[in-house]
């Protein structure tokens, strides 16, 4: 194509389409103006898309037309997915994405071989292995969370050097094809090799990694938009996966600090190590309570806090939470969650699951605003959420969570755990809250012992 | 490199610096439907397919084309909905919002 479409009205309304998108993400920052901002970024695509229609080099709309409406039909069911399933449908369209910038790339470089400078041909190597890699490794995270494929992490010696030396040959076949533009023999390994690194980056990734990856693809889709840019002279796309590029970068390094993981840790992707020792056994006696008498303690306090996590989207218990919150409410006691970070599968996983269940935003808190408050509160019940309440992070230095920042469940003046047996969490860790004093354990599924609870404390109130 | 390969590393640079001011303000309790927003406002590619596709130059770069195109429209269309439809969800307290 003839890159920039040299028209000034398309070049205005990309201008626009631009603003409002910078504009969209300005909006997002709060609640309350947040649907403002989906409506500018709609706006704006709506724009930059009919204006593009305008562009006097198009011949033919047939195909155009056909890919709009049937990406339409395929995009409106995977708008309407259940929340729980927010996370894979997020996995899937980082792929989607990846693999449209990878499909341009691939079209450009056949309309152009071998008249291909070097820059351009450097920005479409990039275009083309981050587009697939982010789609193979967006695939495989979906089939993951979706349990299509198996969730635990596969891993075996040498694994980050094969990986690492399937990367290096990628670049190496970029490098040749910088300096001989012409060699289209070599071309299709450029989609190849980088497609095989996807795949085997997410073997060894499990659920726990799973917010830090899904962000860091975000980022991979993004840096591809923006490279398939310079491709194309486009500083449309350029802003807008620059923008998708940052967003995605700052998560994966929230996600990163929430779980102790350095930063170059993230960039590289080594995730998952299966960690060897597991720190000092906790030992101790479990005491275990019914939810009746979980119930009494709850009545009698007067600040509950909640701190759910990925067991409780497991169990779908959301709703069953927002009765308890309610009912918790209307006796006069003060009820809150407390969000770590990483909780769930995604960023933001659960404020989504809780806000689905109509439980009002403003109950839900973050991690430090949760851990200066878990001194002053009488209950922290804990819902499907493990490792993150650990206290050996803060001091067992053996234990492979150490350093990571917890909430301090530990510092309210009873705890309660709702858990299906005493099996360890997700980095196979045994968590020695469960053998605290003044922690209660709560057996069995989330949804049903909390429905219990709801039943004796609103039961006990109106008889 | 041209000038123009040049501005377009200026756009690059300052439209990073730009996202990073602009999305580290988001609270963390938008950071699913931040997700979801960036990634249909990434779907502009689809700017770049339909051009592609328009242009009908070979029967490959058609055929990639559409498939792009499709992709991307995909992404628009669900990522537009369903970051609108968890908006909708999050609602302050009643009567103010404050703690009783």
């Amino acid at each position: 194509m003839s890159g920039s479409l040299q028209d000034p009205v398309i070049e205005i309304a990309y201008l626009v389409a631009v603003t409002l998108f910078v504009l969209s993400l300005k909006w997002l920052s709060s609640p309350a103006t947040a649907r403002r901002g989906v409506q500018a970024g709609e706006v704006g695509m709506l724009i930059a898309i009919l204006a593009t229609l305008l562009y006097r080099g198009i011949v033919s709309y047939e195909w155009v037309l056909i890919g709009l409406v049937v990406g339409a039909l395929i995009g409106i069911p995977l708008g309407l997915v259940q929340m729980t399933a927010v996370p894979q449908r997020t996995a899937l369209s980082h792929a989607f994405g990846a693999f449209a910038t990878a499909l341009v790339g691939t079209a450009e470089f056949y309309l152009r071989t071998p008249n291909i400078s070097p820059f351009i041909m450097s920005a479409l190597s990039i275009e083309i292995i981050l587009g697939a890699l982010t789609f193979t490794a967006s695939l495989m995270a979906a089939g993951k969370l979706q349990e299509v494929l198996p969730q635990r992490p596969i891993t075996y010696k040498g694994q980050n050097f094969v990986n690492l030396g399937i990367l290096v040959l990628a670049i190496l076949v970029a490098i040749y094809l910088v300096n001989h533009p012409g060699a289209t023999w070599l071309f299709p390994f450029l989609i190849a090799i980088p497609m095989v690194f996807g795949v085997l980056l997410i073997v060894p990734i499990g659920g726990a990694d799973m917010p830090t990856v899904i962000s860091l693809l975000n980022s991979y889709a993004g840096l591809s938009a923006a490279a398939m840019g310079f491709v194309l002279r486009s500083k449309l796309l350029i802003v807008a996966g620059a923008l998708d590029g940052s967003s995605g970068f700052i998560l994966s390094v929230i996600m990163s600090r929430a779980m102790n993981r350095s930063f170059t840790n993230v960039l590289f992707g080594a995730f998952g190590q299966v960690q060897e020792t597991n720190g000092k056994q906790a030992t101790g006696t479990v005491r275990s309570a019914t939810p009746e008498e979980a119930a009494a303690i709850l009545e009698a306090a007067n600040s509950v806090m909640i701190v759910p996590g990925y067991g409780m989207a497991v169990a779908q218990a959301q709703h069953k939470v927002r009765e308890l919150y309610d009912a918790l409410t209307k006796r006069g006691i003060d009820v809150k969650f407390a969000i770590h970070p990483v909780a769930g599968r995604m960023p933001g996983h659960m404020n989504v699951l809780l806000a689905e269940a109509d439980v009002p935003y403003d109950r839900l808190i973050e991690m430090d605003d949760a851990n200066s408050d878990f001194p002053q509160v009488d209950v922290a019940l804990v819902i499907g959420a493990n490792d993150v309440t650990n206290p050996a992070a803060r001091h067992d230095q053996s234990s492979p969570i150490f350093g990571m920042p917890i909430l301090e469940v530990d510092k309210a003046r009873t705890v309660m755990v709702i858990k299906r047996g005493m099996s360890p969490g997700f980095a196979g860790i045994e968590n020695e809250l469960y053998y605290l004093d003044k922690t209660l354990m709560i057996f069995g599924d989330a949804k049903s012992v909390v429905g219990s609870l709801v039943r004796e404390i609103t039961g006990g109130h109106e008889h | 490199m041209t000038s123009e390969m040049l501005s377009n590393l200026y756009v690059l640079v300052l439209a990073a610096f730009l996202g990073f001011e602009v999305i580290k303000r988001v609270s963390p309790l938008l950071h699913t439907p931040l997700m979801s927003l960036t990634n249909a406002l990434d779907a502009i590619a689809v700017v770049g397919a339909i051009v592609i596709v328009g242009e009908q130059k070979s029967t490959l770069s058609t055929v990639l084309g559409t498939l792009a195109v499709i992709a991307a429209t995909s992404n628009v269309v669900g990522g537009f909905l369903i970051t609108d439809r968890m908006l909708r969800m999050f609602k302050a307290s009643p009567r103010g919002g404050g703690s009783k």
